[in-house]
C-alpha cells in the first residue's frame, strides 16, 4: 500500500513536472532563471531520506522552485546513468547524487561540475569528507552522509542459539577482531537455528576493505590489489567463514531482498544508511537490534555527495538546493527518517541528532551509537579511479565461490586476470 | 528574333526536361540516403575511427592506437565468453520463437471467430514495457525465493540455478525475449499468409492434399519474402540483445562469472563503467561483423529451403 501510494505520488510529481516543463517551453526563453518558475530534478538512489515533506518545505522557502526527485534502485544504476549522460552532454538531473566509491572517477572531469564552494562550506563537513570531493580547490560534491558501521543483529535468533541477546551483551561478545566475529558465527551456526550468521561474503568483505588506507591502490593511483597480501588474506578468510556462516545471498539481489524480508540471516554489517534498508525490506521481522561494536575497531562504509553538473539549465538554483539539502538541519531530518548519519560537523552537537532513537530497532539510541561508531573510525581509505571496478571484480570472485561455481583458488586466479584486464 | 527567342526558350525547356529526367529520381530517393548516411553510415564509420584510437568516454581522443584495441579485446577471456553467450541466447530465442510464431500465425489464419480479438491478444506482450517484463521475470527466476523454483519444489523437483548456471540463465533470458517478440512475429507472418492467393489452397484441396501438406508445400514457400524479413530482423535483434540481460540481476553486468554477459553488455562495461570508449568501439565493430556473417548465413539457408520447396512442387 505504501509502495502504491508513493508510486502514485511519483507519477503525480512527474505529471506536474511535465506540465511545468511544457509551461517553460512555451514561455519566453529570456525569462530570468532566478525569478521565473522552474523545476529542478534531484536524482538520488536507494534511500537518501529527502522526504516529500522536506522538498515541499523547500518549495515554501523558494516559491518559484519545484523539486522533483528521481530515485534509482541501486548505486550501480545511478553510476551508469551518470556516465552515459555525462558523455551525451545532456539528460542529467539538476542535482545528482554520487557515491563516494565512484567519486574518484568523476574527479578527473571536475570541470563538468559546478564549484560548490561558499565561505560557509569550508568548515561545514568533516575534513576527509570535503577532501574526497575537492579537486584543486574546486568543491564538486556537497557531502550528505557518512557510513560509520555498527553490527545489526536479530535478538530472537541470538537467544535461540544461546547467545546473549541484549545490545550491551552482544557488543561485548563481538568486541575483537574479524576472527572473533567469525568464531562467534561458528558457535551460532553450531546451534542450527535455521538462520545464517551473515548475508554474504561480499557484504562482509566491504567491511574489511574499508579498514585499510591503501587496499587496492597506492596513493599515487597504481593498482596494488594483485600484490597486496591483505587483499588476498581478506578474500580467503571471508570465504572460509562463509562456508559455514553465510546465507550465500548476493547483496542487493532479488533473493537478498527476499532473504532480508524473511529473516534469512542473524547479523549484518550496519553502516548507518543500512538501517533504512533493513526496516524498509523487513517490516515483518521484529527482532532487529543494533550493537554498538564493530570487528577490528571502527569502519566507514559508503556515504554520498550531491553534485551539480554544469550541463543543467539552472545551475545557480541547483547549487542553492544542493547546499540547502546538505545543511545540518536537513541531514538530521534525513537521519531520523532513514538513519543516514550526517557528515556535517555542526550536526554532531545538535540534540535532535544525539538524542535520536529508532523504534524499529527496539528504540535503539541511534544518535549515540553512530556518534560512537564515527569516533571509532581511524582510517580513511584511499579510493582511486579504479577502486569501484576492482571492487566489482573481487565481489564477483566472492560470489563465484559462494555459488559453488569455483574453488577459492580458481576464483582468485580469475580475480587477478580480471583486475589486470582493467589496465 | 522571335524565332531566336522561341528557340532559346525551347532549349531551356528541353534542358530542364533533361535535368528533370536525370536528377529528379535521385532527388526523390535522396531522403532515404541522406537519413541513412546520417544515422547509419556516419555512426558506423565514426565508431571505426574511435576503435583505432585510445579514447576516454568523457575525455575524448587520447592518441592513435592502431589495432591495439582489437588485439586487447580479442585476447580477453570475457570477449569469447560474451560471444558464446550471445550466440547461445540468440539460438535459444530465435529458433523456438519463429517456430511458435509460424504455428500461431497458421492458427490465426484459419476461420476463427472473433479474429481481431485473437490477433490483438497475441500482440499484448509486445505492448508491455521490456523493463517491466524483465523485472517480473527476474524475480520469478530468483534462485531461492523465486516463483519458478518454488513451484518446482512443490512438485518435487530440485531448484534450477537460474542465476548461476550459464545455460539456465540463457533459457530464462530467452524466455523473456520470446514472451515479448513471438506475438509480434506471428502477426507479421500472418500478414504474409493472408496475402497468399486462396485459389492455390482450393486447387490443392481438390487434388486431395492434407492440411499438413498444404502448409509445407504452399504456405511455407509462398511465405519466403516475409520469412526472410522476420529471420533477418530476429537475427539482428537477437545478437544485439541488451535490455533483458542488463536487467536480469541487480548489477547488470552479466553475472559474477559472466554467465549471461552478452556482447552488448561487454561493450557497455568497457565503454561506460571502465570509460574506455576505444575498446568499446572495437567490440562494436566485431559485433557488426558477427551480425553480418550470421545474417548472410541465414539468408543463404532461407533461400535454399524456400527454393528447394518450390522445385518440389
Amino acid at each position: 500500500m505504501k509502495n502504491l501510494r508513493s508510486a502514485g505520488r511519483v507519477l503525480g510529481a512527474t505529471v506536474v513536472a511535465a506540465l511545468a516543463l511544457a509551461a517553460c517551453a512555451s514561455g519566453s526563453t529570456s525569462s530570468n532563471a532566478d525569478n521565473g518558475p522552474i523545476t529542478l530534478t534531484l536524482a538520488t538512489f536507494n534511500k537518501f531520506g529527502y522526504s516529500d515533506e522536506m522538498l515541499a518545505q523547500y518549495h515554501k522557502l523558494h516559491p518559484n522552485v519545484t523539486v522533483v526527485q528521481n530515485i534509482a534502485a541501486t548505486s550501480q544504476a545511478a553510476q551508469d546513468n551518470m556516465f552515459t549522460k555525462l558523455a551525451a552532454g545532456s539528460g542529467l538531473g539538476d542535482v545528482e547524487a554520487v557515491e563516494v566509491d565512484w567519486m574518484p572517477k568523476l574527479k578527473q572531469y571536475a570541470n563538468l561540475f559546478v564549484d560548490l564552494t561558499t565561505p560557509e562550506t569550508k568548515t561545514r563537513w568533516l575534513d576527509w569528507k570535503t577532501q574526497a570531493a575537492t579537486v584543486n580547490g574546486r568543491l564538486i560534491g556537497a557531502g550528505t552522509d557518512i557510513g560509520p558501521e555498527a553490527i545489526c543483529y536479530r535478538s530472537d535468533a541470538f537467544a535461540k542459539a544461546g547467545l546473549p541477546s541484549d545490545p550491551a551483551g552482544v557488543a561485548q561478545l563481538l568486541t575483537g577482531d574479524w576472527n572473533n566475529y567469525y568464531s562467534v558465527g561458528q558457535r551460532f551456526s553450531a546451534a542450527h537455528t535455521g538462520v545464517a550468521w551473515f548475508d554474504s561474503a561480499g557484504a562482509t568483505y566491504q567491511g574489511l576493505a574499508n579498514q585499510y588506507h591503501n587496499f587496492f591502490e597506492a596513493s599515487d593511483g597504481t593498482v596494488v590489489a594483485t600484490t597486496n597480501p591483505d587483499v588476498k588474506n581478506a578474500f580467503v578468510s571471508v570465504l572460509n567463514a562463509s562456508s559455514t556462516s553465510s546465507a550465500h545471498l548476493q547483496e542487493w539481489g532479488t533473493d537478498w531482498n527476499a532473504g532480508l524480508a524473511n529473516g534469512a540471516w542473524a547479523t549484518m554489517l550496519c553502516p548507518s544508511w543500512m538501517l533504512g534498508v533493513i526496516s524498509g525490506n523487513g517490516p515483518k521481522i521484529k527482532d532487529w537490534k543494533i550493537a554498538n561494536v564493530f570487528p577490528n575497531g571502527g569502519g566507514n562504509w559508503g556515504g554520498s555527495y550531491l553534485t551539480v553538473p554544469t550541463q543543467g539549465k539552472h545551475t545557480a538554483a541547483a547549487k542553492e538546493l544542493a547546499l540547502w539539502l546538505t545543511a545540518p538541519e536537513q541531514q538530521i531530518a534525513a537521519f531520523v527518517t532513514t538513519g543516514n548519519y550526517p557528515s556535517q560537523v555542526g550536526a554532531y552537537s545538535n540534540p535532535a541528532l544525539t538524542g535520536a532513537t529508532n523504534p524499529y530497532f527496539g528504540n535503539a539510541p541511534i544518535g549515540q551509537i553512530f556518534a560512537d561508531r564515527a569516533k571509532a573510525v581511524s582510517v580513511t581509505p584511499y579510493k582511486g579511479v579504479k577502486y569501484a571496478a576492482i571492487m566489482q571484480a573481487v565481489q564477483d570472485g566472492l560470489t563465484r565461490v559462494e555459488s559453488k561455481k569455483q574453488t577459492i583458488d580458481a576464483s582468485w586466479a580469475q580475480v587477478l586476470s580480471d583486475i589486470k584486464a582493467l589496465s | 528574333m522571335a524565332t531566336e527567342a522561341a528557340r532559346r526558350g525551347f532549349v531551356l525547356r528541353e534542358s530542364l526536361g533533361r535535368w528533370d529526367v536525370k536528377l529528379s529520381p535521385y532527388l526523390f530517393i535522396s531522403p532515404f540516403f541522406v537519413v541513412f548516411a546520417l544515422v547509419g553510415l556516419f555512426p558506423l564509420l565514426y565508431t571505426g575511427w574511435v576503435s583505432v584510437h585510445a579514447w576516454d568516454l568523457l575525455g575524448g581522443e587520447q592518441g592513435w592506437a592502431g589495432s591495439g584495441n582489437f588485439a586487447f579485446v580479442l585476447g580477453q577471456r570475457q570477449f569469447w565468453v560474451a560471444l558464446r553467450n550471445t550466440l547461445s541466447i540468440f539460438l535459444l530465442s530465435a529458433v523456438p520463437q519463429l517456430l511458435v510464431a509460424t504455428a500461431i500465425a497458421a492458427a490465426l489464419d484459419t476461420n476463427l471467430r472473433n479474429k481481431t480479438f485473437w490477433r490483438m491478444s497475441v500482440l499484448l506482450p509486445f505492448v508491455v514495457m521490456p523493463v517491466a517484463v524483465t523485472l517480473i521475470f527476474g524475480s520469478m527466476f530468483g534462485e531461492r525465493y523465486g516463483l519458478v523454483n518454488r513451484t518446482l519444489a512443490d512438485i518435487g523437483l530440485g531448484p534450477i540455478r537460474w542465476h548461476t548456471d550459464p545455460l539456465a540463465s540463457h533459457i530464462a533470458i530467452a524466455t523473456m525475449v520470446n514472451f515479448r517478440w513471438t506475438g509480434y512475429n506471428a502477426l507479421i507472418l500472418l500478414a504474409g499468409m493472408q496475402a497468399i492467393p486462396r485459389d492455390l489452397y482450393e486447387a490443392a484441396t481438390i487434388d486431395g492434399a492434407t492440411w499438413l501438406r498444404r502448409f509445407f508445400r504452399i504456405t511455407v514457400p509462398q511465405l519466403r519474402p516475409t520469412l526472410i524479413f522476420v529471420i533477418i530482423t530476429a537475427t539482428i535483434g537477437g545478437l544485439q540483445i541488451f535490455d533483458e540481460p542488463r536487467l536480469y540481476d541487480q548489477n547488470g553486468l552479466g553475472g559474477e562469472d559472466q554467465q549471461w554477459m552478452t556482447m552488448t553488455i561487454y561493450l557497455y562495461k568497457l565503454g561506460w563503467t571502465q570509460l574506455n570508449f576505444g575498446r568499446a568501439a572495437a567490440v562494436a565493430w566485431l559485433l557488426f561483423l558477427v551480425v553480418v556473417a550470421i545474417g548472410l548465413v541465414n539468408l543463404a539457408i532461407t533461400r535454399r529451403i524456400a527454393t528447394s520447396e518450390e522445385r518440389a512442387t
